[in-house]
């Protein structure tokens, strides 16, 4: 079955528009390059994708995660801002914390014997609040779109992966495809569009269209969201990844910049300050795709054993 | 626009304007992080040296999923036994039908028919839109295990739906059997019905092509095993419900072929299970836990019936149904496990980071 793929069809680098059929009038690829280390975690990215792209709110739960009450990137949540709270310092800042002096005052929990609190001039705790604006990755091998069955998932002339929702049938199977975790079948709320049809980021498709920049990217009051030509998105990243490595943030590093990478490289790729799995991302996620030849060589081989052993069941004379 | 040019200058580069954002704000280039603090650089920290140990555990966003569970609901565990029933039910009937087992080509072909019947109504049921179910069908895409089994369904489907025709029309009274068409119906029965046999393998086998071939961390680490796993519980379940349909001396074929399918299924599980890591994990704990327990003892009961029952029409008949409710048994096993493992980051996270610790990030060009 691998000589119905081509080498590159599956994963490794290169232009997906180019491999999707664009001619060379095509625009350059589009991304964003989201850098976590200026994020002020306001949430206009969530805002302003909501406005512009009619995404319901659907939930108002106060999930006692930081800041974060939008839970995740779904179906209703095209832009997920991340807060994780940390006891450790970013880079040599101080976090300014003082250990809590006890008023007396009533508490539920039994308060802390004073021989443990430390002694004045003690070290200030350390903390440091990392905020991430997370979306859709518009990966070079998008398992999605791999594997949707309808064609309602494609890939647009700026290199991004697009749903149709006049196409989709609801199947599912993106869903579970997706190594991020990002496109989901829309479940509500009652009334709204698109019930029973996948929905992610379409990396604002009808503004660029018109060239115009993504909702959040506009929004972005620190221009912690950079939208630009991945090429160029790319570069930036490396510069900036050197001077905060160079500032001795030594944690800073690139996430999903890579065109080598399980994905042949995110449209949508972060500097991070911390593991990936700390912001809910996959630590080195691969396209599931890239293992399909071998998928169905295992598959053929089982239907010629099963086809074989009915075969042989009834060659016996004995009845 | 690099750096450089947006960090000094009288005119700022930047600005708010009613369009928005205009160049790159200066604060894109703040070097958060580098200053401040009473600590000299490179002092070491406390837990820095824990950091250095690799961590037994893993961590994760307040333990939230990375990969999404699909919305598939118990529809599709139904659709993966019941196409597995429908292929080794054509399977039966054409090798009925070659030898000369009418009773068992009977049960056979109209099973296939039945059971497909059921998978077609669970799958658009399962659907978000099911009166667009006909959209899958506006292209054919070999990297869609999805579009590949609707396509091999299509081709299946006429063919396994001719024979059953052709065995309804022999069940008609004979002054009705040559009105009209009938009587070519009749005689398609035998080509229809093997040309179902050849897609039936296919139908069969997809649809472990059709988990896998996805982020789910147990679908996904169980891809090299499961076709085998899927194969070996469609032929038990087919030859199971073969011997409870048919009567004992058309039967031995399928008592065979029950006793093949149920050991391939038992051991390729076994074996799959052994390469998953610890994907394999959510096969032991909770619903598909349970359910993949009672798969075994059913499949493993039902295969030992088949051998020990004889002339029994009776053994072989609880045999059979031993057989049919462990193949769904490992159906729904294998959904819940999967569903289970993308609830869970640790699935997730745990086999990427020991891959990692192996051989480095995985790289095109390495």
């Amino acid at each position: 079955m691998t000589s119905l793929f081509r080498e590159n069809d599956l994963w490794g680098p290169l232009d997906p528009s180019e491999e999707a059929g664009y001619g060379e009038d095509r625009p350059k690829r589009k991304g964003f390059f989201t850098d976590t280390s200026i994020c002020i975690g306001c949430k206009a990215c969530e805002v302003a994708c909501k406005e512009w792209n009619d995404v319901p709110a659907d939930h108002f739960d106060m999930l006692g995660s930081s800041y974060d009450n939008s839970h995740s990137l779904n179906a209703n949540q095209w832009r997920h801002v991340a807060f994780i709270e940390q006891p450790k310092r970013l880079g040599d800042q101080e976090s300014g914390l003082r250990q809590s002096v006890d008023l007396g005052m009533p508490v539920m929990a039994p308060s802390s014997p004073p021989e443990e609190q430390p002694p004045d001039g003690a070290e200030k705790p350390d903390f440091r609040w990392l905020m991430s604006s997370d979306v859709c990755k518009h990966c070079t091998h998008a398992a999605c779109l791999d594997v949707c069955p309808t064609g309602s998932l494609f890939r647009s002339e700026f290199g991004t992966v697009v749903v149709q929702d006049d196409i989709c049938n609801g199947c599912g199977y993106c869903v579970p495809a997706c190594p991020y975790g990002v496109i989901e079948r829309r479940k509500g709320p009652d009334g709204a569009k698109n019930v029973g049809i996948a929905q992610k980021c379409t990396l604002c498709y009808d503004r660029l269209e018109a060239g115009q920049t993504p909702a959040c990217a506009q929004a972005c009051p620190t221009q912690s969201i950079q939208f630009g030509d991945v090429e160029e998105l790319r570069e930036r990243a490396n510069t900036r990844v050197a001077q905060l490595n160079d500032a001795g943030v030594m944690d800073a590093r690139l996430y999903g910049n890579d065109p080598d990478d399980g994905v042949g490289g995110a449209g949508a790729f972060f500097l991070l300050l911390d593991e990936p799995e700390v912001y809910g991302f996959p630590p080195d996620p691969v396209v599931t795709t890239r293992d399909l030849p071998h998928m169905f060589r295992r598959a053929s081989a089982a239907a010629a054993v099963m086809l074989a052993g009915a075969a042989v069941s009834f060659l016996g004379r004995r009845r | 626009m690099s750096q450089e040019q947006t960090r000094t200058g009288d005119t700022p580069e930047y600005a708010v304007t009613r369009d928005g954002m205009v160049g790159v704000a200066a604060e894109t280039d703040a070097v958060v992080g580098s200053a401040g603090g009473r600590r000299k650089k490179g002092r070491r920290r406390k837990g820095a040296e824990q950091s250095m140990v690799p961590e037994a555990d893993f961590t994760s966003y307040y333990g939230r999923p990375i990969v999404k569970p699909s919305p598939w609901e118990a529809d599709i565990p139904a659709y993966l036994f019941a196409g597995g029933l429908a292929a080794g039910s054509s399977l039966i009937a054409a090798g009925a039908d070659l030898t000369g087992r009418p009773a068992l080509r009977r049960t056979g072909r109209l099973a296939a028919v039945g059971a497909l019947g059921f998978s077609m109504a669970a799958l658009v049921h399962d659907l978000g839109t099911p009166s667009r179910f006909a959209n899958m069908l506006r292209t054919a895409k070999l990297t869609s295990p999805m579009s590949v089994g609707t396509w091999i369904l299509s081709m299946y489907g006429p063919f396994a739906g001719a024979a059953a025709g052709a065995e309804v029309v022999s069940l008609l009274p004979g002054r009705y059997r040559s009105a009209g068409p009938l009587p070519l119906a009749s005689a398609l029965g035998r080509p229809a019905g093997l040309m179902a046999a050849l897609f039936a393998p296919p139908v069969a086998a997809y649809t472990a092509v059709l988990l896998s071939d996805t982020a789910t961390p147990s679908w996904h680490g169980a891809y090299k095993e499961l076709p085998f796993v899927f194969v070996g519980s469609a032929s038990a379940a087919a030859a199971g419900l073969g011997m409870i349909a048919a009567p004992t001396h058309e039967t031995g074929p399928v008592r065979r072929m029950a006793a093949a399918g149920a050991l391939l299924e038992l051991g390729m599980e076994q074996r799959m299970e052994k390469s998953m890591g610890v994907t394999a994990e959510p096969l032991h704990h909770g619903k598909a836990g349970r359910l993949m327990r009672m798969a075994k003892a059913l499949t493993a009961v039902g295969a030992a019936g088949t051998l020990l029952a004889g002339r029994s029409r009776a053994v072989a008949a609880a045999s059979g149904a031993a057989l049919m409710l462990g193949s769904a048994c490992t159906r729904f096993g294998v959904f819940e496990a999967g569903q289970q493992s993308a609830r869970d980051p640790k699935y997730t996270v745990v086999p990427q980071r020991e891959r990692l610790e192996r051989q480095g990030p995985v790289r095109y060009h390495q």
